[in-house]
């Protein structure tokens, strides 16, 4: 391939490959997730899901995406046309341009920014001019009213998001995605167990940030239809919605990276081998994990119900059972080869469990009311994000002053957050049963 | 490289001066906020050109990414339809194209003052030697600039508490 490609465009041919590969995946996998979702609340609920279309629903997104193409592209007679059209555009362009800084694995990365984080919460953070003016555009009060709400939310929840990153960056010292996944490795912790209080506080911020439940009153259905995308149908609408769930994987990724030691393999710090060969046990694990998953969606095939269920449930664990090999294989190529694609494999892995945790923490709480909202972000969040950051720096200092362990220093400051916190949210509880008493 | 460096520098000069425009022209005041943010990107995007990516950042995460959304946010708050039938540009204009004019021979001097040859050429670009930005601008925060700077943070950070305890006053 080398002789083949001029030298000169040489260093941007891979960064080009990532991206279409990203860009060309990425509506599919928000698809799988909409089905994930979906499914997870099933279960949640002692139902099914989606059963009918492919086994267990599996091929729903597919007919979920061409029946959103297919249908009638509305746009209503007294929307500024120019801005309707120009919204959507601007939450995906912007949910898709903060993949260019993310880190999936230490081989695949399109940009190596040395501002990498800060890019990317930039970036992230313009997706909300194609709600805003979304809104704005379809000239009616529920889309507006859900514009006026994710603004206000927004900016009060990346203030505290913001804040608890910070605490991170302390002890990376870096805001390159790859340096802070190196720090965390070179430290031997996870950045989440040494700042839980700043993981807690991404966690809530993010699930602001992304309006997701019990968050979601940008588009309380119960109150405002669907909020910013109330007058939007077919594309459009399926824009806003990949925008959405692009985000999502954005936040889990940042936090994955930030907090749970992004590519890392649990337990990184051991070394076993499994006995006459170079191989680590606990690399072994991926491979054998989706051994596993093939080898039980093949023991699924013959209970379904109709002959191209069977079919495609055999696929299922055939593209199962060729992932497992090429973790397998992995194991025997070269070590740069073998980081690179079982980085990513943890890394995704981490990302989905973070997005499983968004599902679970949406079928667990009912929806906050607006004020609750507000009173949550800037009475509870801000004031412990403060608290934190200022708990990390002192640590950082018992660390260099005083010659403490990296962990020993972090452990007064955090019983010292946690004591603060306890003191805010015993603050805040009385009042708001009272204020609910005055029906203010 | 250069010359991809030249055409990007254009792209958005011409990019920020014709929002610039736009934004005071629109009868259509949303319209004229996006076409703001136009200019606020397309400034980021010429400090991206000459290497300060710091500023680059700052630029897109404060004013377009902060500022703006309260500016729009307010904005959708006015009623449109009144501003819309109200005269756009009053009488004062003469007071103000004269403004203007003083100002552009100000920038014109200081341009003429500080002239050397070639200095309508972008620098050529030396990443490889210069420090990282982020750090550059952290040394310089806290080592020339370091009184301004923790008395702009305090002032900032009282700000803040200040809105906390004033929220939490107005329930109890």
């Amino acid at each position: 391939m080398g002789h083949l490609i001029p030298p000169s465009i040489m260093p941007y041919v891979l960064p080009v490959l990532y991206a279409v590969v990203i860009v060309a995946v990425l509506p599919l996998l928000a698809g799988y997730i909409v089905l994930m979702e979906r499914k997870v609340m099933a279960d949640m609920q002692a139902r099914l899901g989606p059963m009918r279309v492919g086994p267990h629903g599996l091929l729903q997104p597919i007919a979920d995406a061409v029946k959103l193409l297919l249908k009638e592209d509305i746009i209503p007679d007294k929307a500024d046309r120019l801005m309707f059209w120009f919204a959507p555009l601007v939450s995906v362009t912007m949910a898709l341009l903060a993949y260019s800084a993310l880190a999936i694995g230490p081989a695949f990365q399109i940009a190596d920014l040395n501002i990498g984080l800060l890019f990317i919460l930039a970036v992230s953070s313009l997706g909300i001019y194609g709600i805003v003016l979304g809104g704005w555009a379809s000239n009616s009060h529920y889309s507006l009213l859900g514009a006026l709400r994710s603004a206000a939310q927004l900016v009060s929840y990346e203030t505290a998001a913001g804040l608890g990153l910070i605490s991170v960056l302390l002890l990376a010292g870096s805001l390159s995605m790859k340096d802070i996944v190196q720090a965390q490795s070179d430290q031997g912790v996870w950045f989440g167990f040494s700042v839980p209080f700043g993981f807690f506080i991404y966690l809530v911020g993010s699930i602001a940030e992304t309006n997701r439940a019990p968050f979601d009153l940008p588009e309380a259905e119960s109150e405002l239809v669907a909020g910013y995308m109330t007058e939007y149908s077919g594309f459009r609408w399926s824009l806003y919605f990949l925008a959405e769930y692009a985000n999502m994987i954005i936040v889990a990724g940042i936090a994955t990276t930030l907090f749970l030691g992004g590519w890392l393999r649990p337990g990184a710090r051991y070394h076993e081998h499994i006995p006459g060969t170079g191989i680590e046990w606990l690399d072994a694990l991926p491979a054998l994990l989706t051994l596993g998953v093939a080898l039980y969606s093949l023991s699924l095939a013959p209970k379904q119900p109709v002959k191209i269920q069977k079919i495609v449930m055999v696929l299922v664990a055939l593209l199962c059972l060729g992932i497992a090999g090429v973790l397998a294989g992995a194991l025997i190529a070269p070590p740069a080869v073998m980081q690179g694609i079982h980085g990513a494999f943890w890394f995704m892995a981490k990302v989905f469990a973070y997005i499983y945790a968004f599902l679970w923490i949406r079928f667990t709480f009912p929806r906050y009311r607006f004020d609750q909202l507000m009173r949550l972000g800037w009475r509870f969040l801000i004031p412990l994000a403060l608290v934190n950051v200022i708990g990390v720096g002192v640590a950082i200092v018992l660390r260099q002053q005083f010659a403490w362990g990296p962990i020993v220093s972090l452990i007064p400051t955090t019983l010292g957050t946690l004591g603060v916190a306890m003191l805010l949210a015993k603050d805040d509880a009385p009042t708001s049963a009272a204020h609910l008493l005055d029906g203010e | 490289m250069q010359t991809l460096n030249q055409a990007l520098f254009i792209f958005f000069a011409v990019l920020a001066v014709a929002s610039a425009v736009l934004m005071v022209t629109r009868r259509n005041i949303v319209h004229g906020a996006v076409f703001l943010i136009t200019t606020l990107l397309a400034t980021a995007g010429i400090f991206l050109l000459l290497e300060a990516e710091f500023l680059f950042i700052v630029q897109v995460i404060l004013y377009v990414g902060g500022i703006m959304v309260l500016f729009v946010f307010v904005i959708m708050l006015v009623n449109l339809d009144v501003s819309m039938r109200q005269v756009q540009f009053n009488r004062q204009w003469f007071v103000a194209a004269t403004l203007a004019l003083v100002l552009a021979a100000q920038f014109l001097y200081a341009i003429w003052a500080v002239r050397r040859p070639g200095m309508l050429r972008l620098p050529a670009p030396a990443a490889e030697l210069a420090p990282k930005n982020t750090e550059a601008v952290a040394d310089a925060l806290f080592s020339h600039y370091m009184l301004p700077f923790e008395i702009a943070s305090i002032l900032l950070l009282v700000a803040m508490i200040g809105a906390v305890v004033m929220a939490k006053r107005r329930v109890g």
